[in-house]
């Protein structure tokens, strides 16, 4: 018998927190992607944590799903900064609002 | 293997075995632990080894709730992937020095960032402890577990992402191709710019700073083939 | 209870007692001293052959042919006082060559050694573990062994390291992808990701039913320049690239530390050889004979045979090629690795489903390649006219 799924749900908000916090407090923008990162990943925990809940298998196709959807989000995302560090060198995410046109 | 020992030493959690509820524990605190480091490391190659860290306990809770497959892929993916670019921009940026985390451009900006996401946390708190989240229904997109047949997780989620989410799945796959594009013309040079320059730039990363300095080498000097991008030869 | 990932494992089919874990001990520590050893061997196999291609005599010196020469350099760098340059970041840099030997020893364990043995009637299969996953766990681990390489050239705070761990990341990431292409290709044809089930699957007729011979020999291929670019051996060895990079991504590092580089590599290279004769030749499979008792070692000799010429043919590469040029190794993992192997894929699952009909589809692949190169030399030549926009001359 493993663990109950409370646990891991109670990680899994934990885990969606600390990635929120992340996002809004740090400036630089490669961090402020690790953070989107966490939190993807607190959701596939509560996705995995409801596919064994609920014996259902939809749970762990999501989490497929989410993966593919970071990879592409990572590329693009880091394509942009990329992209924005060409013209300014140390840009941090205050730097940003130079995209309006 | 250490199962049979640690099943005698310690119970831990009521109703679950001594070894799930040891290796919950120990994963939970390597996610927590590293999320933490995530968002207070101030040097973001620290920032994303602790990520790594975190992404390493998602896994092991993967395989503790039978997702072997989605464990895997969440290594290869995930740490073998994803944060080696991040890495691969950190490194090829320069922007590997310390960052301010005390100066704090918008004032009370980072209180409201506590308080904003403690109400989150409450929020989900609140609802998943009073809510009848849990509505009976079972196994409605396919069957994870099947005791009568037992399969291999790689086999049913194979099958349920082939049939039942057959359009999403190829929705992905356009989606990558699009990410792929994309990303290839947000990294290349224009015609005008790549006029000027050698061919040497194949010869990435030309940072003459190591880690602990400001860079100020160049991305100027020549784009990286990070994500496979083919303009280099054809321009 | 057995954990989930070592279900298929004959030896925990009643349960885990001590027998069982005594016997798990054993194969881990014995897997562990093997590996550790034939790293040894290997090293001075490596410079024996290298020198003997280079028509000059090799070690000679330590032990009865140089045999000791192995060991005698590693209770010299033992010895050696351990510098940590002022510019590094200390943490990572202290953590690096663990990063890389961990992933090294750990992905041995998935490759079947051998076929069953039963010691008083427990019967277990010669190889650490058999995950259901067993494939995938390899690409987790070899996908992994890049944070050693880059964090090393990162933390030591010097700019040739540094160029070389931006090299490594790349590289690796590039040739995962192909690797992995031509890995699918075995599971399809498999029909399971554990790697005794790859090996079982192969062992009907002697040759004729490995998957080198029923995939066709071209992912072999693919897999083979893949895992010599995994691993950075020459001619992909870019990283390390001692006429440029001065030392690459180990510069700074000295003493005990580099000596654990050093061996993450060469463990690397036996793992990976293990790994092609795991996937595409069959792992121990080969004729038998019955001898009373030692009837299990001959599996085991096929398996050391089979890599042994992949071990011969590592090192007969470095003392053949010179090293590529940056944008020619990137040009052979994007344009010519995996279009190939994605191809490949095709072929080998529409042979799967339709069986000769898949000759329509390579017909097929063959002509849409041929339009897709030429557009893109058609494109190149724009290029090089100055006028990306065509419309103009086409040559």
């Amino acid at each position: 018998m493993s663990v109950d799924p409370k646990f891991y749900l109670a990680l899994s908000f934990a885990l969606f927190s600390i990635g929120a916090v992340g996002l809004l407090v740090r400036r630089n923008v490669l961090v402020m992607f690790m953070c989107v990162e966490l939190m993807l990943n607190a959701a596939n925990l509560a996705f995995v944590t409801f596919a064994r809940k609920l014996n259902d298998v939809g749970g762990q196709s999501m989490v497929f799903f989410v993966l593919v959807v970071a990879a592409a989000e990572v590329v693009v995302g880091l394509g942009i900064v990329v992209a924005i560090f060409r013209r300014r060198r140390g840009a941090t995410a205050d730097d940003f609002h130079l995209m309006k046109g | 293997m250490t199962a049979a020992v640690l099943a005698h030493l310690v119970p831990l959690v009521a109703g679950a075995s001594a070894v799930d509820a040891t290796t919950f524990a120990v994963a939970a605190l390597t996610v927590l632990v590293g999320a933490a480091g995530v968002i207070f490391a101030r040097n973001p190659v620290h920032a994303a080894l602790m990520l790594v860290m975190t992404l390493f306990g998602v896994a092991v809770l993967f395989v503790e709730q039978q997702a072997n497959f989605l464990a895997a892929v969440q290594v290869i993916v995930y740490a073998g992937a994803i944060v080696v670019l991040f890495l691969f921009v950190i490194m090829f940026l320069g922007v590997d020095k310390q960052d301010d985390l005390e100066h704090d451009p918008l004032r009370g900006q980072r209180p409201l960032a506590y308080v904003l996401v403690g109400l989150v946390l409450a929020a989900m708190v609140v609802l998943g402890v009073t809510t009848h989240w849990d509505t009976g229904a079972r196994s409605v997109a396919g069957v994870a577990r099947d005791s009568a047949h037992p399969q291999s997780d790689v086999a049913v989620l194979g099958k349920s992402v082939f049939t039942t989410y057959l359009f999403p799945f190829e929705i992905t796959a356009a989606l990558l191709v699009i990410a792929v594009v994309g990303a290839v013309v947000l990294a290349r040079r224009s015609a005008a710019e790549a006029q000027g320059d050698d061919r040497d730039d194949a010869e990435m990363g030309e940072d003459p700073d190591g880690p602990g300095t400001t860079g100020s080498g160049g991305p100027e000097d020549g784009m990286p083939a990070y994500d496979g991008d083919v303009q280099e030869v054809t321009s | 209870m057995t954990s989930p990932l070592l279900a298929t494992d004959p030896l925990f089919a009643h349960g885990v007692h001590w027998p069982e874990l005594l016997i798990v001990v054993v194969k881990v520590v014995v897997a562990f001293g093997a590996l550790l050893v034939a790293v040894m061997m290997m090293i001075w196999f490596e410079r024996k052959v290298i020198s003997d291609m280079q028509a000059r005599i090799g070690p000679n010196r330590a032990g009865p042919y140089g045999l000791l020469q192995s060991m005698a350099d590693g209770i010299k760098l033992f010895f050696k006082e351990d510098l940590i340059p002022d510019q590094a970041d200390r943490v990572v840099f202290r953590l690096a060559p663990y990063l890389s030997i961990l992933p090294a020893f750990l992905s041995f364990a998935i490759v079947p050694v051998g076929g069953f043995v039963t010691i008083s009637h427990h019967t277990f299969e010669l190889q650490v573990a058999d995950p259901p996953i067993g494939i995938l766990f390899l690409l987790a681990m070899s996908s992994l062994s890049v944070y050693g390489v880059m964090l090393a050239g990162w933390s030591s705070g010097s700019k040739y390291p540094l160029l070389g761990a931006v090299r490594a990341a790349a590289q690796m990431i590039s040739y995962e992808a192909a690797m992995g292409m031509s890995v699918i290709m075995v599971v399809l044809l498999a029909g399971t990701l554990s790697t005794r089930g790859i090996v079982l699957h192969q062992s009907q007729t002697f040759f004729g039913s490995w998957n080198l011979v029923r995939t066709g020999i071209v992912p072999f291929l693919i897999f083979f320049v893949a895992i010599t670019a995994e691993t950075n051996r020459p001619p992909f060895d870019l990283v390390e690239a001692d006429s440029e990079l001065v030392g690459g991504f180990n510069t700074e590092y000295s003493s005990l530390r580099f000596a654990l580089f050093y061996l993450a590599e060469f463990m690397n290279t036996i793992t990976m050889s293990a790994v092609v004769v795991t996937l595409f030749l069959g792992g121990p499979d080969g004729p038998t004979a019955h001898v009373p008792v030692l009837s299990w070692l001959i599996p085991v000799g096929w398996f050391l045979g089979k890599t042994l010429i992949f071990l011969f043919a590592a090192v007969w590469l470095r003392g053949a090629l010179p090293r590529l040029r940056y944008d020619q190794l990137m040009d052979l993992g994007w344009k010519v690795l995996i279009p190939v192997s994605l191809g490949w894929l095709l072929i080998v699952a529409s042979a799967l489903v339709w069986h000769w009909w898949c000759l329509v589809v390579a017909a097929a692949l063959a002509v849409l390649g041929g339009l897709l190169w030429r557009s893109v030399r058609v494109g190149a030549a724009r290029m090089a006219d100055g006028d990306p926009a065509g419309g103009v001359v086409v040559r």
